[in-house]
């Protein structure tokens, strides 16, 4: 790095003119992207804080400031609560079960067999497939009455009969989740498969032959060089599942009420069913907020980027 | 880094000498892996499958108590009458898929290859806030900042445009193809740029006769990913696209949801003309889409 930079043409740090100059002729290199990020992504970011201190009627006008009415409104709506809780579960319990599947599943597919590159590719599937139209089809299928999944669960004699899981809010949600792993494990699987080509084959030969025992290999060789897989597959997973929209919408969207709402759910109810734009607006702030908590939390405590 | 994990993993692995166990336990059981592969594969696939061959069953065996699991008919004739079901202008949500992904993918290449190349080849004071800038993006999704971009195309009059979703995804796709192209452009040797230059060719002349050919790699994984992330795009489709005609198939599709006798056999045929073709592009860079992935969040 440190030879890199001394090899540029200009290598002063805190001279302005040069420094300014060598800005100027990047700039046409990326003024396409800055511009597409200052108005599509910026600009909106900043335009939605505004709209949440404003209060704005639900044809669309503006009729003036709210100050921190609308956040006042979010703390006073009843099912906050239940929602909060619900997005807690919801980002905890997929990423944290679709991880362990991804290990174990990642760990199967990187060992040689006939037909490994068919799975491999059966895996990527639902990464491909639009995720609402996966969720459109778990709904069917689960479908008390004409169901295949139902069905196939009572020929197992695992159910007695059709069981309405898309009905009321709580198994409609834990449904939900499982259909956020099914979907969420293709990119983490390969993630970490793609981590473990990094796994050096001799050094595990050497520890077998040391005696050392498979579970014992697996935490203190092949995890450790895991490590940045594993952190970039989680963080991405972890602002992924947060922002999900299509399968609760899909699985739990004809159910009254808010009890299987998570708040990004929620932003959406409040802009299709209320027309609350200001509501809304001022629950996308918190709601990223929240992501960055999130992700904060991540990599304070777990501290997965670490290289020693 | 490769090295000092390496390193660090010898003496991990020489230390911890504990309770041996038999290596080689299944010796004889050949058919124990691909068995266990055609498991996975098929809790995969399940759900496909069931679209698959839903989408040629007749209306009232779709809707049959109980299911049957093949059709008594396999009536294809599905797949050309879906096109004028009453729910949703399925011929208009098509065409508004493939526009939006199309121009979507056009424009993310125009605007990404050039700061991708600039940023890999070139060391300027601001070069890591960019890139940081761009990477951020990653973490704005549109579902976050639905409601501002919908506020915003309402304000400039582009609400309800394929003119918005094409700006949307693009911007949205800029990180990942930023990013992969950018560690396919540090990977070429500066001697081969250097050559071409003292040749007499300009900047845009060697970027365009010797860096993008070699580069081709990246372009295409960069192209499709943000191909399928375009036409699987639903979030912001939902609130800013408000008429039918202008819909794409994924916000299209959940119109039958819910309904009382839902016309689920043409729901799986649009969805399995929306799936397969995306499935095929997507297994053609199987193995560089992770690689890339990884490479550029991780560094």
């Amino acid at each position: 790095m440190s030879e890199q930079t001394r090899k540029a043409p200009v290598p002063t740090r805190r001279s302005a003119r040069p420094a300014y100059r060598e800005l100027a002729t990047a700039m046409p290199w990326l003024l396409p992207v800055l511009i597409l990020i200052l108005t599509v992504v910026l600009f909106p970011a900043a335009y939605m804080v505004w709209t949440s201190s404003r209060d704005v009627s639900q044809a669309g006008v503006d009729r003036g400031p709210a100050g921190l009415d609308n956040y006042h409104a979010l703390l006073d709506f009843p099912a906050l609560g239940r929602v909060l809780g619900n997005t807690a579960i919801w980002v905890f319990g997929v990423v944290l079960v679709t991880l362990l599947i991804s290990l174990a599943l990642a760990q199967f597919l990187n060992q040689a067999f006939p037909g490994r590159r068919l799975v491999r590719l059966a895996v990527i599937v639902p990464w491909a497939a639009s995720v609402v139209m996966t969720s459109t089809v778990f709904y069917y299928a689960l479908d008390p009455f004409y169901g295949i999944f139902n069905h196939f669960l009572v020929d197992l004699g695992i159910l007695d009969a059709g069981f309405g899981f898309t009905r009321r809010p709580v198994p409609a949600f834990v449904v939900s989740m499982v259909v956020a792993v099914f979907v969420s494990l293709p990119f983490t699987t390969y993630t970490i498969l793609a981590g473990l080509q990094m796994v050096p084959h001799d050094v595990i030969e050497a520890a077998r032959m040391d005696g050392a025992g498979s579970g014992h290999i697996y935490r203190r060789i092949i995890l450790p060089i895991l490590r940045p897989a594993i952190a970039v597959a989680v963080l991405i997973n972890i602002i992924n599942v947060f922002n999900s929209l299509p399968i609760l919408r899909t699985m739990t969207g004809s159910i009254p009420g808010y009890d299987a709402d998570t708040t990004t759910t929620l932003i959406f109810k409040y802009i299709q069913q209320d027309r609350q734009v200001d509501l809304a607006s001022a629950l996308s702030v918190v709601n990223f907020l929240i992501v960055l908590a999130v992700i904060g939390i991540y990599l304070a405590t777990l501290r997965p980027m670490r290289d020693e | 880094m490769v090295t000092t994990t390496s390193e660090t993993v010898d003496r991990r692995a020489n230390s911890g000498k504990t309770g041996a166990r038999p290596g080689s336990r299944a010796r004889g059981r050949h058919w124990l892996k691909p068995a266990a592969g055609a498991v996975v594969a098929l809790v995969f696939l399940a759900p496909y499958l069931v679209m698959f061959i839903g989408s040629f069953k007749r209306h009232a065996e779709i809707l049959r108590i109980p299911p049957t699991y093949l059709p008594t008919e396999w009536v294809p004739s599905n797949y050309a009458t879906m096109w004028s079901t009453p729910e949703t202008p399925l011929p208009y949500n098509l065409v508004s898929t493939l526009v939006i992904s199309v121009c979507g993918t056009l424009l993310v290449l125009a605007v990404a290859t050039p700061a991708a190349y600039y940023t890999a080849k070139h060391r300027f004071p601001g070069r890591g806030v960019f890139l940081l800038l761009v990477l951020a993006t990653q973490m704005l999704q549109p579902t976050v900042l639905a409601p501002g971009l919908f506020r915003q195309f309402l304000a400039i009059g582009i609400d309800n445009t394929w003119l918005a979703m094409i700006l949307v995804n693009a911007a949205f796709n800029l990180s990942f193809a930023v990013w992969i192209m950018h560690s396919f452009f540090s990977g070429i040797p500066k001697e081969i740029d250097e050559a071409a230059m003292v040749d007499g060719a300009g900047k845009l002349q060697t970027l365009r006769r010797v860096t993008l050919p070699l580069v081709w790699p990246g372009i295409v994984t960069a192209i499709i990913f943000t191909f399928v992330a375009c036409w699987n795009e639903f979030a912001a489709s939902l609130v800013i696209l408000t008429t039918a005609e202008n819909q794409p198939l994924s916000v299209a599709i959940t119109k039958f949801v819910g309904q009382y006798d839902s016309a689920w056999h043409y729901v799986f045929g649009v969805s399995i003309v929306g799936i397969v073709p995306v499935v095929i592009l997507f297994a053609l860079v199987e193995k560089r889409l992770v690689a890339g992935l990884t490479a550029g969040a991780v560094k």
